[in-house]
């Protein structure tokens, strides 16, 4: 129970360090790692299929979008 | 003076939602459906995973309008990326020897885990949507590590389309053999074993096809610079 | 505490709700507008399967032909979640690419220039 107490830290403090960082590739990581946790999270819940549905498509394919997407605009914000 | 009024407006919205959360107890038995399914489930559709059975066969119209949703965010993706103007290419240095020897040696490993999760998308934790993803990520291996080889546009243009049909085929002779659409028409089986559960076998498999190569194809309008 | 036992999983979710809508309204760069809407849209589905939740349950799979029925969490909300993470993510690609041509016509990506230019 503490374990999942720490992970729920982990999440939330993850969320909050995404919308302060200013390098947009930073703010795409620490969104990936939400996504991560969520999927823990999710086993814990007893729910196996959704579990392997968002680490398949949040942490991976979500993120790798991003990524090709940044690289087209610009990387700093303002 | 922006972020003082939200932050006003997000505590107002903390304190009336946990006022309502404190009502809604954690792990109590909510709902009397889920266990009508659950207990009749396996005599009705011969699928193990009750999820499965859930989401192909009693809400299987649901599926229908995600995948066509799914298609519409493809086809706009590649009408809006069409017009904008690609930037002179840039000098690409190739891949090392190990990096593109590993992503090809990766790759049909990849796409056989991929296609193991939703053929047995009855009867064990999977189906069509998670053996899809992973087919993708397989191809954003080969996109990433050895530039050279491209997949071609028209064979998973084909793939694609194939996928979406039969599960509107397989819809409509349910509605001619016995009157409801997206009825399971074919014979159900022992439980437990590969070859069960009617159609929903067949549904899972052109799923699986249909996402795996819609995702690819959008990570392939994204990359594209010449 | 016995009460933050049972209401850990509603906390983290809605925490999660609220770092997302922050992130929608305060932010001015495009981008990081849609990294908050992949967060919220996050904190919704981890609040839908911590609902459907059950005590001491196991998951809805006959895997062994033992296993009772009466003990299985429900698997309604487990259905739900699983259509609303595919829709999420082609919903994220397509806004990725309206973002796209935006920084093409305008050259920026800050939402107080462009909404000076006007043409």
């Amino acid at each position: 129970m503490i374990f999942v107490f720490f992970l729920i830290l982990l999440m939330l403090i993850a969320a909050m360090a995404a919308s302060v960082f200013r390098d947009l590739i930073s703010a795409v990581i620490a969104a990936a790692l939400v996504s991560l946790i969520a999927s823990i999270l999710f086993y814990f819940l007893q729910a196996p299929d959704v579990a392997m549905a968002e680490a398949a498509i949040g942490a991976a394919l979500t993120a790798a979008i991003f990524i090709i997407a940044i690289r087209r605009t610009e990387r700093y914000e303002e | 003076m922006r972020r003082i009024i939200a932050i006003l407006l997000l505590i107002i919205l903390a304190v009336g939602i946990s006022l309502s959360l404190a009502k809604i107890p954690f792990g109590t038995p909510k709902t009397k459906v889920g266990k009508y399914y659950i207990e009749e489930g396996i005599e009705e559709t011969g699928a193990t995973n009750i999820v499965t059975s859930v989401v192909v066969n009693y809400r299987g119209f649901d599926t229908l309008g995600e995948v066509t949703v799914l298609f519409i965010a493809a086809i706009g993706l590649g009408a809006v990326l069409s017009t904008v103007r690609k930037k002179t290419a840039r000098e690409i240095e190739p891949a090392s020897l190990v990096l593109s020897t590993g992503c090809r040696v990766l790759f049909p490993l990849i796409l056989t885990f991929g296609t193991y999760i939703f053929i047995h998308g009855h009867l064990t934790p999977g189906g069509g949507f998670q053996g899809g993803a992973i087919i993708a990520s397989g191809f954003l291996l080969i996109y990433l590590g050895c530039r050279e080889r491209r997949i071609s546009r028209t064979a998973s243009n084909l793939v694609e389309s194939l996928g979406g049909l039969t599960f509107v085929i397989i819809g409509l002779l349910g509605l001619v053999f016995s009157g409801y659409f997206l009825l399971n028409f074919l014979p159900k089986g022992t439980a437990n074993a590969l070859f069960s559960a009617g159609v929903i076998p067949v549904i899972y498999i052109a799923i699986g096809f249909k996402v795996g190569s819609e995702l690819a194809s959008i990570i392939d309008n994204l990359i594209e610079e010449s | 505490m016995s009460f933050l036992d049972s209401y850990i999983y509603y906390i983290g979710a809605f925490g999660l709700i609220l770092v997302g809508l922050y992130i929608i309204l305060v932010k001015r760069n495009l981008i990081k507008v849609i990294v908050g809407l992949g967060i919220l849209d996050t904190g919704v589905n981890l609040f839908l399967i911590s609902v459907g939740y059950i005590t001491k349950g196991t998951a809805p799979i006959f895997s062994r032909p033992g296993i009772d029925p009466e003990q299985m969490v429900d698997p309604i909300p487990q259905a739900l979640v699983l259509t609303a993470i595919v829709i999420g993510v082609a919903v994220l690609a397509l806004a990725l690419s309206l973002a796209i041509r935006l920084y093409q016509h305008y050259g920026t990506l800050n939402l107080r220039k462009i909404r000076e230019q006007k043409w």
